[in-house]
């Protein structure tokens, strides 16, 4: 099965990186970029077949690594 | 609008009473926004209320003295028209639940005060204590702090070049995260946060705000629970390349005269710059909050007053001058916006789209700022007898020591800090205090941060005293005369009379010895309530110093510099007693019996004689004797010039009393020539004790007590990374 992570700050929180790439794209004569917030895909191929399963393990990984869950949040995404 | 309720009072931190001056403040109840206002203002973190009576008490004149505590940083007058400006601050709460963000913010935000002052910042040190190595915790919070004080300060092109670690089990549940900057200004150019000139224009700049850290001030006066954990506010995150910028557009509108005052907007962020402006000038202010530059949809008044953002700040200007600060702010990229007003009413006045949000007289907000005087006991000084010297060899004890986490090399931390960059850096970590040079000159500073917790535990008086004494003799061993020191009182909860007491004796301590070394404070903060369900910290007092070396050249280093040296301890009271020694805890297991005691004239008078020795040229290397005794000082001298020693014959029968007391008052000398040394300590009454002779690639205690250079190194070096490869 692969599960595929998007790690995105929380909203509220300040994205320097994407406050950066705003600003370049303004730069570079892409108008009318309001805000641009970045963030990660983590692709990971795993063993298990049972989506719960599955969800379950990709959830504590990213509670104890992927993620920092105090500043960011993640949605997982599976496909057999 | 949501109602006042007690629910909501208690909430913001205030006490019935506290709420009671409120509405006799106001002759109304406030509405949300006022709440909030009060709350910060009346914050532990901004109003002092348990610490003030007692941080009055200290020094803070002297003739170098420009300006003291008050401002956003201490000034002290270098000479030639120069300035150092430097102050300590605590980021301990934000660290431990967010490591990398809470330190890289805690190094932006000391960064801003200075700059604040009209200073560029030329150094940036460090105090961390974390909690026991074993603790699940602590390689998270080790990992993260570090990086985030190296990424700012790295990325602001501010070199960090000195600090100290200690690790504890009474930290486990809350790190301390202690930084200091150090800067340069010209002493007809220092800026001031006194608001003046009805009319004149109040200006935001830097970056926009949203709602980070909305009511950082207030968590970081309350203590922890498990739940807190669950609760986390908005993590502020820091953005050093913006903070460049804002530095560099701050110096450039100070070179102007168009800023009548300047204040950073730190904890409690618009809300306490904007207070404390209006007060110290004796006038009212305006803001109109819509336009304050926001980051986020539908922030409110609350929130805008109440947020943490950083790199920001709060400048009023003279009439007329918004367009030249604005053309220069813009070239910056960065915000620039005019959102009030300095006026006559004496009052805090908030609009938004021209109607009313709240209304606050400013003199009784910042006058009526509770001011406790809490019930303290002192601590009793340990009833315990002294540690008899114990048996066996010197060497394997060394080396245990020596590779202990308290003591081990620090090198795995500091590597990752940029020390050397503006290309000013004399000297690196690892010595007793860093020395950076001022651009342009022969003149250069000398640095440390300096506190001994275990000490202050044991005896608050004494361990105040000894942090104050330790840091002044960590500035004298490069050779500096030291000029002034800030402090940052770390502490547990002040409600409790035997936290009150160690907070108490910690600065009575520090006062007696900052009058005797002439050594006044001119800047500092107060963390208080650093205990996690009922457990405090270790009290840690720590001392920033700065130093001046009017002559860079004669800086002195702890290093041997080869062969042939005579090796001499100067200093101290002959006493020999190991307890609290890092000995006593690390090798024979012992946390009790009495601090060590800090003569101050004797401390006085042995500083005055290196400072004449190196003046001299009568020795070539100097070390002072802190943790570990004698036998680490020795070690880290042989360490850092690679060149061995040999106990004098007579010194073959000493045992570890003798090698790992820690009296104070004491440095290590070395000397091609020791007969001037000598009769010079004799001239000035101070002990000194021939220890032996540099020489070889051992540490030789004995006839059968040596220890190599290189296995020593192996076990000093080792520790850290290997801990922190897990």
């Amino acid at each position: 099965m692969k599960a595929t992570v998007t790690i995105t700050l929380k909203q509220g929180v300040l994205d320097p990186q994407g406050k950066a790439i705003e600003h370049a794209l303004t730069g570079l004569g892409f108008d009318g970029v309001g805000e641009a917030r970045q963030g990660k895909v983590i692709a990971l191929t795993l063993d298990e077949s049972d989506e719960a399963a599955a969800r379950a393990a990709v959830e504590a990984m990213c509670k104890q690594l992927l993620a920092n869950p105090v500043m960011e949040d993640y949605e997982i995404a599976l496909t057999p | 609008m949501s109602a006042i309720t007690p629910d909501l009072i208690a909430e913001h931190g205030l006490s019935p009473d506290e709420y009671q001056t409120v509405l006799d403040i106001l002759g109304r109840e406030p509405n949300i926004t006022e709440l909030g206002v009060f709350s910060v203002m009346w914050s532990e973190h901004c109003s002092y209320k348990s610490s003030r009576i007692w941080l009055k008490t200290l020094p803070t004149e002297g003739p170098q003295v420009i300006q003291g505590p008050g401002e956003n940083a201490g000034v002290v007058d270098i000479g030639d028209g120069q300035a150092v400006v430097f102050k300590i601050e605590s980021h301990n709460h934000p660290s431990f639940i967010e490591p990398y963000q809470g330190a890289a913010t805690g190094v932006g935000g000391i960064m801003r005060d200075v700059f604040t002052m009209g200073a560029r910042p030329i150094a940036n040190l460090n105090a961390l204590r974390f909690g026991d190595p074993a603790h699940p915790k602590t390689r998270h919070l080790v990992g993260g702090v570090v990086a985030g004080i190296g990424g700012y300060g790295n990325c602001m092109g501010v070199p960090t070049v000195g600090g100290e670690v200690n690790f504890h089990p009474a930290y486990n549940g809350n790190c301390l995260v202690n930084a200091m900057t150090v800067g340069l200004a010209t002493t007809d150019k220092i800026f001031y946060s006194k608001a003046s000139g009805i009319g004149n224009p109040v200006v935001y700049v830097g970056s926009k705000t949203g709602r980070d850290g909305i009511h950082g001030a207030t968590m970081a006066s309350a203590e922890f629970s498990e739940e807190a954990e669950a609760k986390r506010p908005t993590v502020q995150v820091g953005d050093p390349f913006t903070e460049k910028l804002l530095l560099e557009a701050c110096l450039e509108l100070m070179a102007t005269d168009a800023i009548v005052s300047i204040q950073d907007m730190g904890a409690a962020g618009l809300t306490s710059s904007s207070v404390e402006m209006a007060d110290k000038g004796g006038v009212g202010i305006r803001l109109h909050l819509d336009r304050v530059p926001m980051r986020e949809d539908g922030m409110t008044p609350y929130e805008l007053m109440l947020s943490e953002s950083q790199e920001r700040m709060l400048m009023v200007l003279k009439p007329g001058r918004e367009d030249e600060a604005r053309g220069i702010f813009e070239k910056w990229e960065l915000d620039f916006a005019v959102i009030g007003e300095i006026t006559d009413t004496g009052l805090l006045e908030l609009t938004w789209a021209g109607e009313p949000e709240a209304s606050i007289p400013v003199a009784p907000l910042v006058e009526a700022s509770p001011v406790y005087e809490r019930p303290w006991v002192p601590t009793e000084p340990p009833d315990a007898p002294a540690i008899a010297s114990p048996d066996g060899p010197i060497a394997p004890a060394l080396r245990r020591l020596m590779g202990s986490p308290d003591m081990a090399s620090r090198r795995w931390i500091w590597e990752q800090y940029d020390y050397y960059i503006r290309g000013e850096t004399l000297q690196v970590p690892g010595g007793d205090a860093a020395v950076v040079r001022v651009p342009d000159s022969n003149k250069a500073l000398a640095m440390s941060v300096d506190c001994t917790p275990r000490y202050c535990l044991a005896d608050p008086e004494r361990g105040g005293m000894q942090a104050v004494a330790e840091c002044w003799r960590n500035l004298v061993a490069t050779g500096a005369r030291p000029l002034a020191l800030t402090n940052n009182m770390n502490f547990g909860n002040p409600e409790k009379p035997a936290i009150m007491g160690q907070f108490v004796g910690a600065i009575q301590g520090m006062r007696a010895a900052a009058l005797a070394l002439e050594f006044p404070v001119v800047s500092g903060n107060v963390s208080l309530y650093n205990e996690t369900d009922g457990a405090a910290i270790l009290p840690t007092p720590v001392i920033g110093g700065v130093g001046l070396l009017s002559d860079s050249t004669k800086m002195m280093s702890l290093a041997f510099k080869g062969d042939g040296r005579a090796v001499i301890a100067l200093g101290g009271d002959g006493s020999t007693d190991l307890s609290e020694s890092l000995y006593a805890r690390e090798i024979l297991g012992s946390e009790s019996g009495p601090a060590p005691a800090v003569d101050l004239a004797q401390e006085r008078a042995a500083g005055e004689l290196v400072l004449a020795l190196i003046e001299g040229g009568l020795i070539d290397a100097c070390h002072d004797v802190s943790d570990g005794g004698i036998a680490a000082a020795l070690a880290e001298m042989a360490l850092a010039g690679d060149v061995g020693w040999r106990a004098d014959p007579a010194l073959q029968s000493e045992g570890a009393s003798f090698y790992f007391n820690e009296a104070q008052g004491r440095y290590l000398v070395a000397t091609a020539d020791p007969g001037p040394v000598l009769e010079r300590a004799q001239q000035a009454g101070i002990a000194a004790i021939r220890l032996g002779e540099t020489g070889g690639n051992a540490l030789h205690f004995g006839p059968n007590d040596a220890i190599s250079l290189e296995s020593l190194r192996g076990t000093h070096e080792a520790w850290l990374p290997d801990y922190m490869a897990g």
